[in-house]
């Protein structure tokens, strides 16, 4: 058995130590919000944050995260209140089939974290999750929608 | 109205994650949502529970593309109900099989969702609010012509109120009517406006469960690996490598092609199945390279035989008569649709019964092919449809839906959930088959087009996936957005002498049905050949366009360069590239503006498209499947390309098949301009005029015309 702090609580796992965190949260904790989509680091469907960071948890061996505090989608909103990033979603209803959504939210939430009123070319270089469905035009007004929220 | 679908999926919840003994009961119902209700349905298509909630029954998959929330406009509009009370549900494909097809085609594909089946969904709702109507009527003992229904509540003159909630039972138990009047649009209310998709609060919560989420108790996990190159076999594999490593369960070989590993987790399925030693019988097919294939294709660009799409008059005789003769060769590469989600289905066989739970864009396919691979009959079998993380076409197929279902004929009784790695899924899809254009035009001495010759040499999708829907061994569909006729995707230039054939030409790879399908690359042919033509003329683009395209097709292109002020000037390097297409049958238009650096680096700009799809149902939901059409089209002009070696595919994940991303994402402006007399599809058809657009705004841009994708091999630098 080992121990990692998600979303403010200290959760059990046993899977392997190497085992990629993604795999850990998903498999192991239920917490199937955040995605495979490549494995690889490419895609962001699998980003969360650790200690604050945007970080893709395919990447991640379990075993580094030590102590360090993970927060998944499903940490985002407070007793059921959507974090802003998560209500101009909404607002501007960007989702289409949504897959990718989880790593946009939490992508935009490291990125506002750090940069409050993020311009355009922050959000370019901060946003390079794939959308399939192609929902940047949505995600781009949603997160300055967000900033002045 | 986001609630509401919450508190039904969240019953779907408790009883699939929770409730580990009735469980199964829970699923042995049909339906989410309804299956708590106390009360009958008014017919196949909708429910209104005491509450006054009212639950629409959806048979269409929602793969992003809204259809759920267009449809139940649809119901809604006709039935005037109150939009805020309104969810949603799947009617499984074996219920609907049960019921006579009730619910008809399941078939989500082709942009076909809403214009296929607004009519009958749309005299559902009617038909439910007259059975409501008359039992209030017949509970107050007055005619139903003097009441008045409004967001579901029921007034009659004389004060009395009532609402929806409180009549169903009643009339849940009334003959429906035989015929019902629907609407004119013009007096919708709920259907053509922009309203909010019904299904996003748990996209952006993480809530929302797509196939690769499901469990069940019990379940395990599995992990394919198909022969490397499609159409091989598997030769050997050694189990006992790896029948010992964590949390493994199982290695089976499965439809002599392929090897999968069975354990507790996919981590552990994965990493077995990494370990595991196959060897493959590719045969000759080994010897197939990407070279081997374009060298196909080129010879049928001038072979003698071809299949005739569309002919008027003699083009030949026209073009070796004209003042002027232009031609150019174009190709088009295969690609990927690349889901976000990658396939996977989960599967519970046995002796009597087998169930399956997915995404799929065809739940009466999927069906199918879960009774084909269990060897049990259709009606001992059930699909239990999940949201699809993506489907572009690629989920029309159940080719992942049978692996699931052969997995779990091999551990009866134990649910397993078949996941395919980016890489499985990278490397054995039916693809965007490539094909090879050559384009012949004849000019009078006037720059006026006298004859048009285009031959289309390439892969048939039809020949891949259907061979049986082949018309006297030629595909039609080669043709969209070039045909002679119909109502799908015409041809809309007036040309008078005019041939376009098709050379099949059908390599070993697997070629499918991917978002757009074939309008995709003959609007990259013939809308850049007319910017080809136009510059030989002598002519601008658009004039050139105009005096040639049908009506229909001329309006939508005009509102297109009206509202980018197409020919008024622009900022200093920008230009502007134009293109339409019917498609879908729907008539679009996009003007690109773009600039390229004088090292070659391009920038789209804006994009701005125009649509007329007919009747518009969602405003706002039209708009986003523009701009993501753009994603889809730009991504594969840019990067999209799937290469072959020694048989297989070489591309394995996003690191070798590049996509678009935000940073290249340009503006879009969307312009609806709908004429109100025929239904069109809008989730494919503007991805065809994005690279020919752009392509065209290039080659003012920079003189140089790209006739071969992706983008990325073509050098853009100004010439020194
Ligand atoms: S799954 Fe981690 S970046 Fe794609
Ligand atoms: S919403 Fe479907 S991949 Fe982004």
């Amino acid at each position: 058995m080992a121990v990692i702090n998600v979303n403010g609580k200290a959760l059990n796992h046993n899977a392997d130590p190497r085992t990629p965190l993604l795999w850990v949260l998903r498999e192991q904790l239920g917490l199937t919000g955040t995605k495979y989509g490549c494995g690889i680091a490419q895609c962001g469907a699998c980003t969360v944050m650790i200690d604050g960071v945007a970080t893709r948890s395919c990447q991640v061996p379990v075993n580094s995260v030590g102590a360090k505090k993970v927060t998944t989608i499903e940490g985002l909103a407070a007793n059921g209140t959507l974090n802003k990033i998560q209500a101009a979603w909404v607002a501007a209803d960007v989702p289409q089939c949504g897959y990718c959504q989880s790593g946009m939210v939490m992508a935009a939430t490291a990125l506002l974290a750090a940069k409050p009123n993020p311009t355009d070319a922050d959000i370019d270089a901060a946003m390079t999750n794939i959308c399939r469905c192609g929902t940047y035009v949505q995600v781009r007004e949603a997160i300055h929608a967000a900033s002045k929220a | 109205m986001t609630i509401q679908t919450r508190v039904g999926r969240r019953n779907f919840l408790a009883s699939s994650a929770v409730v580990a003994g009735g469980f199964s009961l829970g699923f042995s119902f049909p339906f989410q949502a309804s299956a708590q209700s106390p009360v009958k349905e008014l017919n196949a298509w909708v429910v209104i529970q005491p509450d006054d909630k009212v639950v629409i029954r959806v048979a269409r998959s929602e793969m992003g593309q809204g259809t759920l929330t267009g449809l139940c406009q649809l119901v809604a509009e006709e039935l005037e109900c109150d939009w805020s009370k309104v969810t949603w549900e799947y009617p499984t494909p074996g219920e609907n099989l049960k019921r006579n097809r009730v619910w008809k085609n399941f078939s989500t594909g082709g942009s076909r969702g809403i214009r296929e089946s607004n009519q009958y969904v749309r005299e559902g709702g009617a038909m439910a609010r007259e059975m409501l109507l008359a039992a209030a009527a017949a509970e107050w003992k007055v005619p139903a012509g003097e009441l008045k229904v409004d967001k579901g509540v029921i007034t009659h003159s004389s004060g009395k109120k009532t609402t929806y909630g409180a009549v169903a039972a009643a009339a849940a138990q009334l003959e429906p009517p035989k015929e019902v009047k629907l609407k004119d649009p013009k007096d919708w209310k709920i259907a053509g406006k922009p309203l909010k998709r019904l299904d996003t609060v748990d996209k952006v919560t993480g809530k929302q469960l797509y196939g690769i989420d499901f469990t069940m108790p019990g379940m395990l996990v599995a992990s394919v690996r198909a022969c490397p190159v499609i159409g091989g076999k598997l030769k050997s594999f050694d189990a006992a490598k790896v029948e010992k490593m964590p949390g493994v369960k199982k290695v089976v070989a499965i439809d002599g092609n392929a090897v999968v590993v069975v354990a507790d987790t996919y981590w552990n399925a994965r990493t077995a199945l990494a370990a595991l030693p196959a060897e493959w019988d590719v045969g000759k097919l080994g010897e197939v390279q990407t070279e081997t294939i374009t060298a196909m294709l080129k010879e049928g660009l001038d072979a003698n035989e071809a299949f005739v799409g569309n002919k008027v008059g003699d083009a030949k005789a026209a073009i070796d008569g004209a003042a002027k003769k232009v031609t150019a060769t174009y190709s088009f590469p295969y690609q990927h649709h690349v889901t976000m989600e990658p396939m996977n289905a989960t599967a519970r066989v046995t002796a009597d019964k087998c169930e399956v739970w997915c995404g799929t864009q065809n739940g009466e396919a999927a069906l199918a092919a879960a009774s084909e691979a269990c060897g049990l009959p259709v009606a001992q079998c059930e699909v239990y449809k999940m949201l699809l993380g993506g489907g572009f076409g690629r989920r029309g197929r159940a080719d992942y839906v049978r692996q699931a279902v052969l997995v779990a004929k091999e551990m009866p009784g134990t649910p397993v959930k078949l996941i395919w790695s980016r890489e499985e899924d990278m490397t054995h899809c039916q693809y965007h088959p490539t094909t090879m254009c050559k384009l012949t035009g004849g000019l009078d001495a006037q720059g006026n087009l006298v004859g048009l010759q285009m031959r289309i040499s390439g892969q048939s999708i039809l020949a891949s996936l259907l061979p049986q829907n082949l018309v006297n061994g030629m595909d039609p569909a080669t043709f969209q957005g070039v045909m002679a006729q119909g109502p799908e995707a015409t041809y809309g230039y007036n040309v008078p002498n005019l041939l376009i054939d098709h050379a099949m030409r059908n390599p070993h790879i697997t070629a499918g049905f991917w978002r757009g399908v074939n309008v995709n690359q003959n609007a990259v042919y013939m809308e850049c050949f007319m910017d080809e033509l136009a510059q030989a003329a002598g002519q601008d683009p658009l004039a050139f366009r105009l005096k040639l395209l049908k009506p229909k097709w001329a309006a939508v292109l005009q509102a297109a360069a009206d509202k980018a002020g197409y020919g008024k000037p622009l900022p200093a390097g920008h230009f502007h590239g134009i293109a339409q297409v019917m498609g879908y049958g729907s008539y679009v238009a996009g003007v690109a503006e773009v600039s390229v650096s004088d090292d070659g680096a391009l920038k789209i700009h804006k994009i701005t498209a125009a649509t007329n799809p007919g009747h518009v149902v969602n405003p706002a939901q039209i708009e986003r499947q523009v701009s993501g059409s753009f994603v889809y089209g730009l991504s594969a002009m840019l990067y999209g390309e799937i290469t072959v070696k020694d048989g297989a595919v070489e591309q394995t994940n996003f690191d070798s098949y590049n996509v678009m991303r935000m940073d290249e994402m340009p503006k879009v402006e969307t312009v609806l301009v709908p004429t109100h007399d025929f239904w069109g599809g809008v989730g494919e058809p503007t991805i065809a005029v994005a690279a020919p657009a752009v392509l065209n705004g290039i080659a003012k841009a920079t003189g140089k015309r790209v006739r071969d994708l992706p983008l990325m091999h073509a050098d853009l630098k100004k010439a020194s």
